[in-house]
């Protein structure tokens, strides 16, 4: 290499704050025994886990939809921490035996080396407590940050008291901070019974579960309306005060202070797309995840996976001993692949129910009860109606005749559906919950309008950070003397900027250096 | 799918303007491209439209102002801008900037601290000084792409989305058309707008066009509460508060990129250079230092030599056009500037005798190891001098 240019990124990187063998990303059942078994092995393994999460976050449904419905108690999340840690037995093990574990720690972004990154210090992940944001470097990533809720709107969802299972199970059984006492669950398969269980055993009365099908889905001892489809949550001050189904040709209120959709749960994916991780729609596994022949391996040497993020069989999450198993399964494999053991991969266990499905019947059976004006995003305050006629936001002004004239189907008739394009233009998807709440559902809506199944809607991408973070804890307040001292607007090519009258002339040096970097 | 009178490759923004021009002068035109609309770097920007350096910066500012109205769809142009500084030495630059703008006629007022902080309320007490530009601003590049798109729809332009140009076929020393996976396109004229695809298309027709691809990133914020001007930046971003109130910045180091062939980027990965992005938007609206970054993401644009753009009717009937990078705010003129290459054979606006080809004649074929603009490896960069000029 003879040249070098000073203002591209190469050089420039911090050095990561400590290197490890394998970072796992998820403190939960999975990771924790990931993090366990490679610690048993020999490997040197920091655990980071995002719980408990700012209250601030919690409050913007991330990184689950927790519909405001905790305890103060989440105010201070320091008193949360020994709840955390109480919640998994494994972490006290997996700290035993050596694992680095920090809580309240969340990863919003991680990267390898590869096409497009020749400049990176190696492979490394940003994590980021409350104060401040720093890197730190990995051999292995094993991601195991579980599942969240498909959220579907219908009319009174955007308010305080309705929110997802995976939420409630969260707050109940992660946090024991949920603010409810009477709920009312969306869905009667397994999920819903996860979600009545758990309700249960903490003294919560489960006022019924609402089912659109004509028989319930699984058995659990609560009343279930079937062949039921939500109209409205009716709310007060507080949030909701009771729940509106129509059951058959009747209207029923059901009074409660909570709603709670346990249709399906889909894996959490985040950090594979930042990283480049090949990800693909499975209908049965809740929506898109990472490629996998054994819910282990990824498209990337340096990645692996465990847990509900491989996949919810059928929008279920896995029982305790389903994702300790598979923790072990993936420290067993990231110790084999850094040359400590042996590991004999087996063959992803094929899931029955297609969670897909049961996201598009609940949906379409909610779109056909709710009026066009149902918001969709609840950040953007985007719309079905709005969706779907591709209208821009409301700041905007009315349309333009042109506008008025374009909708979804003049997108169309242009090409497949892109959730990415459809964002841009009507804002859905865009707000600060990262598109958590309407991701799926969008998703849906697209693959209703053009006539597609909905496995062939492209995923919407994600980007760092993965969490959203104010500007000052993200901020590299210590980057390299590099970074800093050859910083530039631009590319730094000299005489991009000279007025172009100038060029050729005695006066090009004049303008040269306007935009420059401090030298 | 048949031809058209005029191809043009590539529906990013220099591509769809110059379409667009062309429909406006009654020319059958059709617009091919690898992906959707707008889904590299015109999209991707941070949608400013200031250029003084340029030749077209004149028709730039002529234009904007009327743009919603001329494409019948929104764009989000907003007029002015304000940059500020947070040292005594990018206030410098920046009152020597104002001083090229006023020589060309153009309104240019010095603000000091206080005044900048009536414009742009969410900067601090460790602003230095200003200046206010009463033209230029800001658009919306998505909304701006998709404009343009349906505005040459609505003129009965075509657009055929995933279908990339694989190969120019020339006969007789003349663009025939373009092979594409549906077939081959006929065309009198082709106009190839192909951003970093450019030089990969037009090298087996055995004309050279040095380019360079990079990465370049962007972050945005949650909403801020709305500054009376949006497209307010300095402390070494580009960027704007959009209508919506998301701060919106770009800047600092780009990665340069293997070459990217007919098929485009693989990735466009943003980086933890990002975290160096919210240091200084932080530092720029110290009062927004809360507000939380939402999303990163990353464009991948083409670089000539120069950092010059090249608008070239390379042949009678071939027509290149990059804008090295530089290409959103300019559409409006670029679009211009290709219609009269295409249709008179000269520009009508502007001088562009600069900006062809010719100039890279000499440019040897390992320039870019020359330069240093191939990728680079941390360790490789620990091995070089950061002192040598």
């Amino acid at each position: 290499m003879t040249g070098f240019d000073r203002i591209a990124q190469a050089g420039k990187h911090r050095e990561p704050e400590a290197r490890y063998d394998l970072l796992v990303v998820g403190g939960g059942p999975a990771g924790a025994a990931a993090a366990l078994t490679a610690a048993e092995g020999g490997a040197s393994v920091l655990l980071v886990d995002e719980n408990p999460v700012d209250p601030g976050l919690m409050g913007l449904d991330v990184p689950l939809w927790f519909g405001a419905r905790y305890t103060a108690e989440v105010q201070t999340p320091e008193r949360l921490t020994a709840q955390v840690f109480a919640a998994n037995p494994l972490l006290e093990a997996a700290m035993e035996a050596g694992v680095e574990i920090q809580l309240g720690v969340s990863c919003w972004g991680a990267w390898v080396p590869g096409w497009g990154l020749a400049s990176l210090p190696g492979a490394i992940a940003g994590l980021a407590d409350a104060e401040h944001a720093w890197t730190v470097g990995f051999d292995r990533i094993v991601i195991a940050t579980g599942a969240r809720d498909v959220a579907l709107a219908f009319p009174g969802w955007n308010q305080p008291g309705v929110m997802g299972a995976r939420g409630f199970l969260s707050l109940v059984e992660t946090y024991n901070a949920f603010a409810g006492r009477r709920i009312v669950v969306l869905g009667s398969g397994a999920l819903a019974r996860r979600v009545v269980q758990a309700a249960q055993a903490h003294g919560l009365e489960v006022v019924a579960a609402v089912e659109i099908a004509d028989r319930p889905l699984d058995e659990f001892g609560v009343r279930v309306l079937t062949n039921a489809v939500p109209l409205e949550a009716r709310g007060g001050l507080d949030g909701v005060t009771g729940l509106e189904v129509s059951v058959g040709a009747e209207s029923v209120n059901l009074a409660c202070d909570t709603v709670v959709m346990a249709v399906s749960l889909t894996p959490t994916v985040e950090l594979f797309d930042v990283l480049g991780a090949e990800l693909a729609m499975q209908p049965s596994l809740g929506g898109h995840a990472p490629v996998s022949p054994d819910a282990i391996a990824t498209s990337l040497p340096e990645v692996f996976v465990a847990g509900d993020s491989a996949g919810v069989p059928g929008g279920v999450p896995l029982t305790v001993d389903e994702a300790e198993a598979s923790g072990r399964r993936a420290g067993r494999a990231v110790l084999a692949s850094l040359g400590r053991g042996t590991h004999t991969p087996q063959p992803r266990i094929v899931a029955a129910g297609d969670a897909l499905a049961l996201q598009a019947a609940w949906l379409r059976a909610l779109n056909a009860a709710s009026p066009a004006e149902t918001i969709v995003c609840q950040c953007e305050e985007v719309t079905r109606e709005a969706l779907l006629a591709v209208r821009p936001p409301a700041y905007l002004g009315p349309p333009s005749p042109a506008q008025a004239k374009r909708d979804i189907t003049s997108l169309l008739a242009d090409g497949p559906a892109n959730q990415d394009q459809i964002k841009r233009l009507t804002r859905a998807c865009m707000g600060a919950c990262q598109a958590r709440r309407c991701r799926e559902q969008v998703a849906l809506n697209l693959a209703f309008a053009s006539n597609e199944p909905p496995e062939r809607t492209p995923l919407a991408g994600y980007r760092a950070p993965v969490r959203p973070l104010p500007l000052k804890v993200i901020a590299a307040w210590d980057e390299t003397t590099e970074m800093g001292r050859f910083w530039d607007v631009w590319m730094g090519v000299a005489g991009q900027w000279t007025p172009y009258d100038d060029i050729g002339t005695e006066r090009e040096a004049r303008s040269a250096g306007i935009f420059a970097n401090e030298e | 799918m048949t031809g058209a009178e005029v191809i043009v490759i590539g529906a990013g923004v220099t591509g769809l303007s110059a379409a667009w021009w062309l429909a406006r002068s009654g020319v059958d035109v059709l617009v091919i491209d690898k992906g959707i609309v707008g889904w590299e770097a015109s999209g991707r920007n941070g949608g400013g439209a200031s250029h003084y350096h340029s030749p077209l910066f004149h028709e730039e500012q002529r234009l904007w102002p009327q743009m919603n109205a001329l494409l019948g769809y929104e764009t989000e142009y907003r007029r002015e801008r304000v940059i500020f500084a947070t040292t005594e030495h990018h206030l410098q630059n920046y009152r020597r900037m104002a001083e090229i703008c006023r020589g060309m006629g153009y309104r240019v007022d010095d603000l000091d601290p206080q005044q900048v902080r009536g414009f742009v309320p969410l900067a601090g007490d460790n602003v230095t000084g200003g200046i206010h530009l009463r033209f230029g601003g800001q658009a919306n590049p998505q909304r701006t792409v998709q404009a343009y798109a349906w505005a040459l729809q609505d003129l009965g332009g075509r657009i055929s989305q995933h279908c990339p140009a694989l190969a120019i076929r020339e006969e007789g020393g003349k663009a025939a058309g373009v092979e594409t996976p549906r077939g081959f396109l006929a065309c009198d004229h082709l106009v190839v707008a192909a951003g970093p695809q450019i030089e990969a298309l037009l090298a087996p027709i055995g004309i050279k066009a040095p380019m360079a691809p990079a990465r370049a990133e962007m972050i945005v914020t949650e909403p801020a509460p709305l500054m009376p001007v949006g497209a307010a930046d300095g402390n070494g971003l580009y960027g704007r508060q959009t209508l919506r109130g998301n701060l919106a910045f770009g800047g600092g180091p780009h990665e340069w990129l293997d070459d990217v062939g007919l098929a485009g980027p693989k990735r466009r990965p943003s980086t933890p250079v990002l975290q160096s992005l919210a240091r200084r938007v932080a530092e720029l609206f110290p009062k927004a230092a809360a507000i939380r970054v939402i999303r990163s993401w990353a464009g991948v644009i083409e670089t000539t030599p120069d950092g010059r753009p090249i608008l070239d009717r390379v042949w009678d009937n071939l027509t290149v056009a990059s804008m090295s990078g530089v290409g959103f705010g300019l559409s409006p003129a670029s679009g211009h500037a290709v219609r009269d290459l295409v249709l008179d054979g000269q520009c009508s606006f502007a001088d562009l005798s600069k900006l062809k080809l010719a100039r890279f004649a000499d440019t040897p074929a390992d320039w870019r190891e020359r330069v240093g603009w191939v990728p680079t490896t941390h360790a490789e960069a620990a091995e070089v001098s950061w002192q040598a000029g």
